[in-house]
């Protein structure tokens, strides 16, 4: 699997890019390089769904996040413990890929999963649900509890959303400044 | 193995700008690199080798297909990080309009 | 400063516009394509929920933001939020006709037929709406909020300088 190795060689210089360059749109560009990457690698690994719909939600977020960009990024701090933290944040680093790295020697190999849940999924799903794409079938019928609670979490966003974009506070805070002028 | 474990470095990008970036789009930047990583493990748990995408045919009996079960947790996943990313970047702007700034150095008076 | 933002939020060009028109419909009809064969090809609800709601992003960028809250109004999209949550768990409760919670209580018809797979593509339209009042509310965060952001940019970095 070379082209899976390339397409995640190619995620991570535009990850890397992404936090280390100056202009915070060229970041959020970045970023963008990254999740279409992402796409690609998903169409590749069989996973058409999520394909679709992470092209999609990647587009939103950039929307998103450009409209929140100024021009430049803050320079690198040089005050205070500055030396110390750096080193501190490298050597965690370091620690937690060693033991992610041994972790992951008791995974199954690569192109092998140990299939014990889908096995029933792959051979009952069509037969119990009459639907033909399986990821649907899993989300809506067999699993939907998982989807309720993924509806709840949204639904959460939604009321938050709306919370920090509501008229009231943003007139307080208007009148705030009216008043420290 | 060097597959899961490029998805490991990628992880780690993201957590490198989470701990030791000062700007608030920076942050979420990294927060949004960490998901990816997240995702892609799972679907990359999910890959059988020589395996068909988990849709069946009309025509004829498909024997391999990659696991099913990790790609719909993966959805699931994928919406859950646009909702927190739109929350997160909502509540960066309610910062800045308070502070002028997005130097989280700066954000230090907790009182409303 | 007024002046020149009142002319942005009026949109592109003509030549932008005219084409938005066009592509504004194809665009919704494709994702409402992807929503109903969702049982029957990729995609599904989560997907289909988006495209429809960047449909609305192009309107946006294209005509700028009066047109669009004339059009939905935050009301609508608060409405349309709250359907697709009880649309879902009224499917579920349903499910104790046929015996239990989420059981696939419609006939299941044939496969690879439109009509089939029982509730799953009631389901997919009830997640759609889900999807497309998050999208929108996702628009109306970045239009409502950062209405004032790119005046207070220019001064600090005034005084950076």
């Amino acid at each position: 699997m070379i082209e899976v190795n390339l397409l995640l060689i190619f995620i991570i210089i535009g990850a890397l890019v992404a936090i280390n360059v100056k202009d915070l749109l060229s970041a959020v560009v970045a970023v963008g390089v990254s999740g279409l990457g992402l796409c690609i690698t998903f169409l590749t690994l069989k996973a058409p769904d999520l394909a679709i719909t992470q092209l999609v939600v990647e587009i939103l977020c950039l929307v998103i996040l450009i409209r929140a960009t100024t021009r430049e990024d803050l320079p690198f701090s040089r005050s205070g413990r500055w030396l110390f933290n750096t080193l501190a944040t490298f050597v965690f680093l370091a620690i937690f890929l060693y033991a992610g790295y041994q972790a992951l020697n008791s995974l199954p190999i690569f192109g092998n999963p140990t299939m014990r849940v889908s096995e029933f999924y792959l051979t009952e799903g069509r037969l119990k649900t009459h639907a033909v794409n399986l990821v649907s079938a899993i989300n809506l019928n067999f699993r939907a509890y998982d989807t309720l609670g993924e509806a709840t979490v949204l639904f959460a966003a939604a009321i938050g959303v709306m919370t920090i974009m509501r008229k009231k506070s943003r007139k307080k805070i208007e009148e705030r400044d009216e008043s420290e002028k | 193995m060097m597959t899961y474990f490029l998805c490991l470095v990628l992880f780690c990008v993201g957590l490198y700008a989470i701990v030791r970036k000062r700007n608030i789009i920076k942050i979420i930047i990294g927060i949004v690199i960490c998901e990816y990583a997240v995702n892609l493990f799972l679907v990359l748990f999910a890959y059988k080798i020589n395996g068909r995408s988990p849709l069946y045919s009309p025509d004829q009996e498909i024997t391999t297909m990659a696991d099913p079960l990790p790609q719909a947790l993966a959805l699931t996943s994928i919406v859950i990080g646009l909702a927190t990313t739109a929350l997160l970047v909502g509540m960066a702007i309610r910062l800045y309009e308070k502070y002028g700034t997005f130097d989280i150095t700066k954000i230090n008076h907790l009182k409303g | 400063m007024k002046v020149k933002s009142k002319s942005n939020d009026k949109g592109m060009s003509l030549i932008v516009k005219t084409i938005t028109r066009i592509l504004v419909g194809l665009i919704l009809i494709y994702g409402i394509y992807i929503i109903l064969y969702g049982h029957i090809s990729p995609g599904g609800g989560f997907a289909g929920g988006f495209i429809v709601a960047l449909s609305y992003i192009l309107f946006m960028l294209a005509f700028g933001k009066e047109e669009i809250l004339k059009r939905i109004p935050q009301k609508m999209i608060s409405i349309f939020e709250s359907l697709g949550a009880i649309m879902f768990l009224v499917i579920a409760l349903l499910g104790f006709t046929g015996g239990y919670f989420f059981s696939n209580w419609l006939p299941k018809g044939v496969p690879f037929k439109f009509l089939s797979a029982g509730t799953i593509p009631i389901s997919n339209i009830a997640l759609a709406l889900l999807e497309v009042s998050l999208g929108l509310f996702g628009i109306f965060l970045v239009l409502v909020l950062l209405k004032f952001a790119p005046k207070k940019i220019s001064q600090t970095d005034g005084e950076g300088e």
